[in-house]
């Protein structure tokens, strides 16, 4: 029932990174399923691949700074019944091997995990070269690829885990700063199921990744306003929760979508598309708007691009202003 | 174990079949799939021997090949048809509408005998040795083979997966390069001179053997070679020289025959010079 919903989302931990939920999710994983082998580009470190690497020194391929024989490499591990998962960051996991990753995996329907870090602008002082904010919508764009991005330690472990028992390539993609830690428990992560926090009537907000927290501050914000939000967490990019998607407007009759990407590409894409198929509903996009990003530090970069918690609670004003009567 | 006569009459039909596919929808590469027929008739009927009736894409406990020149398909789907992968009548469906014989081979349609696309050059390599650790991590004993043009040297993607294979002694691998001397736009030599390929992979610590890849005999005997070559520490390297468009007189001797079809006169000429010996599909 919508009532016995919580009126708060609490923190269950201290801050994480969601890369670290990613590394103890497959070290988990290799303790589980013998047939996971994991591949690294030489940023072991940085994807927080060490202790599986230390437990499973014969499942650990160091590749070096060749992106394109990692994913190949990765390909052809799984014939003969392995389990790839590949971890760099994630510009170089997606347009640096783009058409290796659509010839030798998705084309030819193999089971790789493709496991991505720093992606966005809260990578932060390296600059727009390493913030990939194109690489859902290339990922989305490949026949059978399934895009996960999760928001929080718990989610991406959890993700880890699960898309080790799904029999299709996976794009796997999380972040480096430390960020609040709060699903898990009463919000599990099922892969292709939106994960709703919030119920609400004027609204649906659908927020991915490292949003999805500024949408839950964001929820407070509108509460005092006496406007009720509906937060749903779409990690599961592709496929869509498209049920999910359709049930909420019907209710709310309005949308923002809320994403560390592109607006061209993005999950705002996935969604409009949805509603201008079946339930045509105005939509407010937070999310980068044909721009690469710059140097900074996560904060002050989500502010300056227009992703912080006031840019979500405009939108929502705004778009319930575009509502017809 | 069939004779080198049994292979060369292989051969033969092979080359028919290549070339009446490709003049069947005036597409396709019979150079190079021409050049590489003898190679690929000893590798499936004399070298590999792979269980064709019980097809699984994991393969477990026999050698795989990966084709990582995909535009020379049709000389692989005749030889993987002539061994039983799939019917030879299939072979009439070449880049038709609905085929599982597909302009560059794939794993898309299901094909049999096919286990990753290619087309896009230069990633072959690594897959090959993607399946070759897992043939080390499953203590499988068989042996991963991989075919390249010598135009696919040319790709950044080989040299990242040269280094990795002698790095970390993947030394059941045995790859061949096919060494014509011809791409698209001309010569290699012309097009973009590649130097020493011999002098380059030992650089890169590949155990590099020669081959002419037109004598079956020398094909054979050169196959077998450098299965002795492996488990010993390094990734082994055949340089295989072969003419392109070998067969057919008028097809050797340049690139121009890369990749178009025989027209009907050509086609006819073509076939006079290469006797039917298994039926033509």
């Amino acid at each position: 029932m919508e009532t016995t919903l919580p009126m708060s989302i609490e923190k269950v931990s201290e801050d994480k990174d969601t890369r670290s939920g990613f590394g103890a999710g497959l070290h988990e994983l290799g303790k589980k399923n013998k047939n996971v082998v994991a591949l690294c580009a030489d940023l072991t470190g940085s994807l927080k691949m060490d202790a599986f690497k230390k437990e499973f020194p014969d499942r650990f391929f160091q590749v070096g700074i060749a992106e394109a024989n990692m994913i190949g490499i990765a390909a052809g591990l799984t014939i003969g019944g392995k389990i790839p998962f590949t971890g760099t960051f994630a510009n170089f996991s997606t347009g640096r091997v783009y058409d290796q990753i659509r010839q030798s995996v998705a084309y030819s329907g193999k089971n790789v995990k493709i496991c991505a870090s720093h992606a966005g602008l809260t990578l932060g002082e390296d600059g727009a070269t390493h913030q990939i904010l194109e690489d859902i919508g290339m990922m989305k764009m490949l026949p059978g690829m399934a895009v996960i991005n999760p928001c929080d330690f718990n989610q991406t472990k959890d993700a880890t885990i699960a898309i080790a028992d799904i029999d299709s390539p996976v794009y796997l993609r999380f972040g480096r700063p430390k960020v609040p830690n709060f699903t898990g428990g009463k919000y599990p992560f099922v892969f292709g199921k939106a994960l709703k926090f919030f119920y609400g009537t004027d609204v649906t907000i659908f927020a991915t990744g490292h949003l999805v927290w500024k949408a839950l501050e964001a929820k407070k914000i509108l509460d005092e306003k006496g406007i009720s939000a509906e937060i749903i967490n779409i990690h599961t990019i592709k496929p869509l929760d498209v049920e999910a998607v359709i049930a909420s407007v019907r209710k709310t009759k309005s949308v923002v979508t809320a994403e560390e990407h592109q607006m061209n590409g993005g999950l705002g894409d996935s969604i409009a598309q949805v509603l201008a198929q079946h339930f045509p509903a105005p939509i407010e996009m937070v999310a980068v708007n044909d721009s690469f990003g710059e140097s900074g530090t996560p904060e002050q970069l989500l502010k300056k691009y227009g992703l912080d918690t006031p840019n979500i609670v405009e939108a929502a004003e705004k778009v319930i202003s575009r509502k017809g009567n | 174990m069939p004779t080198t006569d049994e292979l060369k009459s292989i051969a033969s039909q092979t080359r028919r079949d290549i070339l009446r596919m490709v003049h069947a929808v005036n597409s396709g590469h019979p150079g190079g799939s021409l050049g590489c027929t003898d190679f690929f008739v000893a590798l499936y009927h004399e070298v590999m021997k792979p269980d064709a009736k019980n097809f699984t894409m994991d393969g477990i406990g026999e050698d795989l090949f990966f084709l990582s020149n995909g535009h020379i398909s049709p000389v692989w789907y005749s030889v993987l048809a002539h061994y039983g992968y799939f019917p030879v009548s299939e072979l009439a469906t070449f880049r038709k509408l609905n085929t599982r014989l597909q302009g560059h081979p794939t794993t898309h349609e299901g094909l049999p005998g096919v286990r990753i696309a290619s087309g896009s050059l230069g990633q072959g390599l690594s897959v090959g040795i993607g399946a070759a650790l897992a043939k080390k991590l499953n203590n499988d004993k068989s042996i991963i083979y991989t075919l390249h043009g010598d135009g696919e040297m040319q790709e950044g993607q080989i040299w990242e997966a040269a280094m990795y294979a002698a790095a970390n002694k993947v030394d059941n691998i045995i790859a061949t390069i096919d060494v014509n001397g011809r791409q698209i736009d001309g010569d290699t030599d012309q097009v973009l001179n590649m130097g020493s390929l011999e002098a380059k992979w030992q650089a890169f610590g590949w155990d590099v053997m020669h081959m002419n890849g037109n004598d079956m005999q020398e094909v054979v005997n050169g196959l077998n070679k450098s299965k002795t070559l492996t488990g010993k520490g390094k990734p082994v390297m055949i340089l295989m020289k072969t003419e392109m468009g070998a067969g057919v007189d008028f097809m050797m001797g340049s690139h121009e025959w890369h990749g178009i079809a025989p027209n009907d006169a050509q086609l006819e000429k073509a076939l006079g010079q290469l006797e039917q010996t298994l039926g033509d599909y």
